[in-house]
């Protein structure tokens, strides 16, 4: 990835409720990232990772609980733009790839974009595709297309939905080592998945929820790997 | 200037994927001919009756196509989740609005200038002489129920029974754009067409408070 300048980000969840109804999503979260980290959220389908990931994206409000971006140890007021990937690929199958990245570069209001989609489209090895509508990509173009938008503004927090969903082994190595050059670049990385693979080895931290509560907490080492195992349990 | 340059680059997207596809337009022109034209064969009307009784057949016809069109609006958000993109990426979301409801607008008016002609040989109205404010009272109109129906088709989208649901919602809340607009249609139909500036205020007035209403609570609206 091209070396970027960013600012380095943790961030906060203080007692995060999120309720739907009766059923509680969240209950009682609160985690501290710091800059730099890059956590794996493990557990079963329904136990609360989704909803973490869109709440510190700001796409869902939490009932209770506040969840604030950290620089340099110190809380922030404004939230930083946060690069989101899900299972969704959150681009336009009517559009070519250049012209999604287009249509949200400019809402972004990114300097220069046409110069950064050229590198971004080079980097996810889409720009001989680049005029080539969605629509007709195979999933792991389409997830490519994907990573490329939620990196155009250089996001210092990246949040990932299981975002090896549908990848073929090829797909998810190339991920893998995406992943990497984020995570070695200083980028605050959290990122939710189904057990263990090629890419939550590259976690520095794991953390495993159940009906949306933290179970466990770890740090590479120790219990690591039985965390990151539990979805398969 | 963010607010309207977003608006701006979204009403672009909105344009392109819908010529592109041409999944609205298409369908909503078809099932207005269809309309208009299966009105005229069960009422066979006369020329009296049809400037008596062609407005508010047309503007029902145009509400039916409205709410037709306005379904997918925002549905069409979901299936790649791409309104969480752009949530993510506008600094105001009235500028999704904004941008939807002017390509609504423009659509909704597209249809109506094609219906027109065919309008007036079926049921054997002259148009001509009035057709400048008669485009205006269309457009007025039309964003009148651009302007309702893209905040249903946003509370809508997320519910279950959606398909029923923004006909449900919508036709009761229309009903004075509805009242407003056939008024306005009907005075520059007769002999001596004249512009109902009382309807066309009521119609600025309904699109100013729900303009607004729109933009205090868009937000809310989109949220999950």
């Amino acid at each position: 990835m091209t070396p970027t300048v960013f600012s380095p980000t943790g961030i906060r969840f203080e007692n995060i409720d999120k309720r739907y109804g009766g059923l509680y999503a969240l209950r009682r979260v609160s985690l501290e990232i710091s800059a730099g980290e890059c956590v794996v959220f493990a557990g079963r389908n329904g136990s609360g990772k989704t909803t973490l990931l869109r709440i510190a994206a700001r796409l869902v409000r939490p009932s209770s609980g506040s969840v604030s971006f950290l620089n340099g140890g110190e809380k922030r007021g404004a939230m930083p733009p946060a690069g989101f990937v899900a299972h969704a690929t959150m681009v336009y199958d009517e559009l070519t790839a250049e012209e999604n990245l287009l249509l949200f570069a400019r809402l972004q209001g990114i300097a220069e974009p046409a110069a950064r989609i050229e590198a971004l489209l080079r980097e996810v090895g889409l720009l001989e595709r680049r005029g080539s509508l969605v629509r007709t990509f195979s999933r792991g173009m389409r997830q490519r297309v994907a990573i490329a938008r939620a990196l155009l503004n250089e996001p210092a927090v990246v949040l990932l939905d299981e975002p090896t969903t549908g990848l073929d082994p090829q797909g998810a190595s190339w991920f893998a080592e995406t992943l990497r050059h984020l995570r070695d670049s200083g980028r605050t990385i959290l990122m939710s998945l189904h057990g263990e693979s090629e890419v939550s080895t590259l976690a520095t931290r794991a953390i495993q929820l159940d009906a949306g509560a933290v179970v466990a907490d770890t740090r590479a080492g120790a219990n690591f790997r039985s965390v990151l195992a539990f979805a398969n349990a | 200037m963010a607010l309207f340059s977003n608006t701006a680059v979204l009403l672009g997207k909105e344009l392109r994927t819908e010529f592109r596809s041409r999944e609205l337009l298409t369908t909503t022109v078809v099932f207005i001919l269809t309309i208009v034209v299966l009105f005229s064969f069960t009422f066979d009307p006369s020329v009296s009756e049809s400037r008596r009784f062609g407005p508010g057949l047309l503007w029902l016809a145009f509400l039916f196509a409205a709410s037709l069109m306005l379904q997918p609006c925002f549905l069409r958000e979901q299936n790649n989740d791409t309104l969480s993109a752009l949530r993510l990426s506008v600094n105001d979301p009235f500028a999704i609005f904004l941008a939807k409801l002017a390509a609504n607008t423009l659509f909704l008016l597209f249809t109506q200038v094609l219906l027109l002609p065919a309008f007036s040989v079926l049921y054997n109205v002259p148009v001509l002489a009035a057709f400048p404010q008669l485009v205006l009272v269309m457009f007025m109109g039309s964003l009148g129920l651009s302007v309702t129906g893209t905040a249903l088709s946003a509370i809508s989208a997320q519910a279950r029974m959606r398909e029923l649901l923004l006909p449900l919602l919508l036709l009761p809340l229309l009903t004075p754009v509805l009242i407003a607009s056939t008024e306005a249609t009907a005075a520059l139909l007769v002999p001596n067409p004249a512009l109902r500036w009382d309807w066309l205020g009521f119609l600025l007035a309904f699109d100013v408070v729900f303009l607004t209403a729109l933009w205090l609570f868009g937000e809310y609206l989109l949220e999950e």
